[in-house]
């Protein structure tokens, strides 16, 4: 199944990485109780000891990523549930949480995908010893935001 | 407000705890909270523990959300408990499918412990 071809027009004509953006934005504020900054690119790359992904399938399909380092990920946790969240599955967990829901609050706001997009459950790689291939080569958009200082990237991934 | 028994749904340990939190937050006193991590473990758990509140993701392994909301309704044991969404999905074709199926409050993740207290006050009877 491939990404809805107005979709996939709409990916290249609009700029989506505002809307990206906004959504990460909101589920760190809210959910995690902390406002996190638009980073540039170039200057703040993560060490990426934590990656969380979760796939799209339908009118949009491809995969979304939330990637950070591991006190990064641990800091996050913690905001989120207080120092109870002392083990790695639980920041795993959390990260997992984290994706899904800037995930869901993205396809949320972008007209057109109306229950036309499913999201896939949360999978979350820790350790940075990997290589990350995907089969969505279509459109690419990336946030890297800083949470408390240190960067975290987002990428949504589309197949054409 | 009386204490009540919470059944809290979600493949996430994590939002489990929040979603706990949150009801706490909203001045919900909460006797006892049941926690399963997906549709078929909250059908079993409901065999074996009186519920007064059911709180239920949709996007869960094993059996999803909207699928345990059609086989609760059809319980006995589970007739009569308010069954509020609280997921990602948050389009209206997934709200009309909860709604449908027998859910009687809706909440999109994230959410903010007002929000918990909007929705689920009403579902037990409370004003908020």
């Amino acid at each position: 199944m491939n990404t809805d071809a107005s979709l996939v027009t709409r990916s290249h004509e609009e700029n989506w990485l505002p809307i990206l953006e906004l959504a990460v934005e909101e589920v760190f504020e809210i959910m995690v109780g902390c406002r996190v900054k638009v980073a540039g690119q170039t200057e703040h790359k993560p060490n990426e000891e934590f990656t969380a992904m979760v796939g799209l399938a339908g009118a949009l399909c491809g995969i979304l990523t939330v990637c950070c380092d591991g006190k990064t990920a641990g800091e996050v946790a913690k905001s989120m549930l207080g120092d109870t969240a002392d083990s790695q599955e639980q920041v795993a967990d959390a990260l997992g949480e984290i994706c899904n829901m800037i995930a869901g609050n993205f396809k949320n706001k972008l007209a057109g995908t109306d229950g036309r997009c499913m999201l896939s459950v949360p999978t979350v790689i820790s350790g940075g010893e990997y290589s990350f291939h995907s089969l969505a080569e279509g459109t690419s958009v990336e946030a890297v935001l800083l949470f408390e200082g240190a960067p975290i990237a987002v990428r949504l991934q589309l197949e054409s | 407000m009386d204490k009540i028994t919470a059944l809290i749904v979600d493949d996430s340990s994590v939002m489990r705890k929040i979603v706990e939190r949150s009801l706490r937050q909203a001045g919900i006193e909460l006797e006892k909270v049941v926690e399963a991590s997906n549709g078929a473990e909250a059908l079993v758990a409901l065999q074996s523990n009186k519920v007064d509140l059911i709180l239920c993701d949709i996007n869960m392994p094993v059996m999803d959300g909207l699928e345990f909301v059609r086989q609760a309704a059809a319980m006995e044991s589970a007739k009569g408990i308010p069954i509020v969404m609280i997921t990602t999905e948050g389009s209206e074709s997934h709200v009309v499918q909860a709604l449908t199926a027998g859910a009687r409050g809706y909440i999109r993740k994230p959410f903010t412990p007002d929000q918990v207290k909007e929705h689920v006050l009403p579902v037990l009877g409370k004003k908020q």
